[in-house]
């Protein structure tokens, strides 16, 4: 079994939600992203969504976009990615690690060697924002012999006979997006959220994690009543960026807000 | 059949040439897409909606363009005759006019209020600006600070127009970052916007619907080589940045294995300095951006390379997949031009045949001045003159060290 869905069984055996923080690998600089892994790991992350910087993020709002300029002036690739797993897991053997960017540092790479060497580090699972299930044909079937869950997003606008075929191609979670817009956007609905996280229930067994628009304890506490999990990105991007000229500060700031919202969703 | 007949059934249902094209975006758009897809296809063959777009092309447009023969031209340059497709007497002065019309009509069969446009040189966003104010559609562009700097007059027009322009700061400041911007803005407003793609890239279906709608440009050419020149020319010549203005040319001659093709790519500083956009004269690897595989400058890491070209229409760093396409069954010989020969045929236009040409359009003349002289004076060659330079004025101007 993947560790993502170790990780979910227990959540479900405790009755909790799960809570997916995102930071973007190499931001500020490579040297810290191992640190802030554990970091958010002690603050209660149960899975960890790691950013692979893009030179054109175009499903990103400014704060992850400035994320990416930021991670890429050092030069943070894949390659580096893949050693940052792999020393988080001398540590950690236990929290899944998502990869989550955009295809072409991929298709660069190679499909295959990027799945044997994702793999090989630890890596748990892969979110490519441009790639739907459609195009993912010889992909998926390559991240799959490597244990690699593919994961989708669905969207408010996802039709229903879309979201049958994501669905079918989905492994580890769905990843919901709670809105029109792009990363960092305007605060949710959680009542639309929830209307349309029905019929996704009907169609899947996976658990349904929302993500877009989580800010702090109270909008993660709000979504947690309806999901399966929570994913945070744009809230703690933002707090590396304000570190930026004091990095010491970053780590405990990550703790902060990542901490609140894990109490939220566990009161 | 010919050996190229297959290539115009293409793309499949699933948007892909071969290993190019396909739809890849984030999923919040995947739902547009389809719908514009049915949108498309239910209209396609529909004989009203076609006598809609061809009456816009004729009163509005202005079409058919005229094929010129540049015979002053030919003769200094002593091979081929050359012949110009008038794309640049279109009204707003480039052929991209010919793919607004269309997908405004679209829009219109949409029912969406809102239009938006990503634009490099100003032309194609000045053409949105146009069909939007003429049927009464909101409309904003966006268009990367750079060439919001060095295309000050079609910013201008594209306001006077009624539209906004968003520059964008992200990025290399140019046409790429601006398409990004472009799809943020889609993604976030999908329910009321239709966007309005420039050129024969994006996802499925845009790089066929773009290249139906600009395809007028050679048929016309097609039937008047025939007429002005009694038979086929020897060769065709086009400017390829996304590549829409050269797939509107080439298309209709595809079957035609006798046309030659070239397809001529901004070399900027040349090729070999790596400060270009020429993804296909380069062999770019594969990859994909702004929703299709293609071949795309990027480097190791599979990040996106800065481009350079003199001209902001050509400055990006993929190419249309139906290009990529014909380069790898090598339907198409894909050339480049660098910066100081455009600018040497920009010059040599103007002053012998009293035409300006766009600084993208001078591309293809700088080509057609290489492959003339290696032909004899009975063949012929059909070079696209896709835009007119009056935005390059100040470029121009800049570089003769003269301030206005």
């Amino acid at each position: 079994m993947n560790r993502i869905d170790q990780r979910f069984a227990a959540l479900k055996e405790q009755g909790r939600t799960a809570l997916i923080p995102y930071i973007t690998a190499g931001d500020p600089s490579p040297e810290h992203t191992v640190g802030f892994m554990h970091a958010l790991v002690e603050a209660g992350a149960d899975i960890i969504e790691l950013g692979v910087p893009f030179s054109d993020p175009m499903a990103d709002g400014p704060v992850i976009q400035k994320a990416c300029e930021r991670a890429l002036k050092h030069g943070t690739r894949l390659s580096h990615l893949f050693e940052m797993v792999r020393e988080f897991r001398e540590a950690d053997q236990e929290t899944p690690v998502v990869l989550m960017g955009y295809l072409n540092p991929i298709e660069r790479l190679g499909y295959r060697v990027f799945a044997e060497q994702a793999a090989a580090a630890g890596v748990d699972g892969v979110l490519t924002v441009d790639m739907p299930p459609e195009e993912a044909d010889e992909f998926g079937p390559l991240l799959k012999e490597q244990g690699l869950a593919s994961i989708f997003l669905v969207a408010p606008t996802t039709s229903e006979s879309r979201a049958a075929t994501i669905c079918a191609h989905g492994e580890g979670y769905l990843y919901y997006v709670s809105l029109k817009g792009v990363t960092g956007a305007a605060t949710l609905d959680v009542e639309a959220v929830d209307r349309q996280l029905a019929p996704l229930r009907r169609l899947t067994e996976l658990p349904l994690c929302v993500g877009f628009g989580i800010r702090d304890g109270a909008s993660a506490a709000a979504v947690g009543r309806i999901a399966d999990g929570v994913v945070v990105g744009s809230a703690l991007v933002s707090r590396i960026a304000e570190g930026v000229d004091d990095p010491v500060s970053i780590a405990p700031a990550l703790k902060a807000v990542l901490g609140e919202m894990r109490r939220a969703l566990d009161a | 059949m010919t050996k190229f007949s297959d290539l115009t059934r293409l793309p499949d249902a699933r948007g892909h040439f071969g290993p190019y094209g396909g739809r890849f975006v984030s999923e919040t758009l995947s739902f547009a897409l389809e719908e514009l897809e049915k949108t498309y296809l239910s209209l396609r063959d529909d004989p009203d909606f076609q006598a809609e777009f061809d009456r816009d092309l004729a009163y509005y447009v202005g079409r058919p363009s005229p094929l010129y023969h540049a015979e002053r031209w030919s003769a200094q340059l002593g091979g081929a005759q050359i012949w110009l497709k008038r794309e640049d007497l279109n009204h707003t002065g480039a052929h991209k006019v010919n793919n607004t019309i269309g997908q405004a009509l679209l829009a219109k069969k949409s029912g969406k209020p809102r239009v938006i446009a990503e634009t490099g040189a100003g032309q194609h966003g000045v053409a949105t600006a146009t069909v939007a104010a003429r049927l009464g559609l909101k409309c904003e562009v966006y268009m990367g600070a750079e060439d919001v700097e060095r295309q000050k007059l079609n910013v201008y027009r594209m306001h006077l127009l009624g539209a906004k322009v968003i520059p964008v700061e992200s990025g290399s400041r140019t046409l790429k970052d601006a398409m990004n911007e472009a799809l943020r803005d889609w993604v976030t407003n999908v329910d009321d916007t239709f966007y309005v793609i420039g050129t024969v890239a994006g996802p499925h279906p845009y790089p066929m619907l773009v290249r139906d709608f600009s395809a007028v440009i050679g048929r016309e050419a097609r039937e008047q080589s025939l007429k002005q020149i009694g038979r086929l020319p020897d060769a065709l010549v086009a400017c390829v940045g996304g590549g829409s203005n050269a797939m509107g040319l080439f298309y209709p001659f595809v079957e035609d294995e006798k046309v030659k093709m070239y397809g001529v790519e901004a070399g900027g500083d040349g090729i070999e300095t790596g400060r270009h956009a020429a993804p296909l004269t380069s062999n770019a690897p594969q990859g994909v951006l702004h929703g299709n595989r293609t071949y795309l400058m990027s480097d190791e890491g599979g990040q996106i390379i800065d481009t350079h070209s003199i001209s902001a229409g050509l400055d990006y760093p993929g190419v249309g997949p139906e290009h990529a396409l014909w380069k790898d069954v090598g339907r198409v010989e894909y050339v480049a031009a660098n910066d100081d020969k455009v600018l040497e045929a920009f010059r040599e236009l103007t002053r012998l045949e009293g035409i300006m040409p766009a600084l993208e359009s001078a591309h293809a003349l700088a080509h057609a001045k290489v492959l003339a002289p290696t032909m004899r004076p009975d063949q012929h060659i059909i070079v696209n003159l896709s835009g007119r330079g009056d935005k390059d004025i100040l470029t121009v101007a800049k570089i003769d060290g003269v301030e206005f």
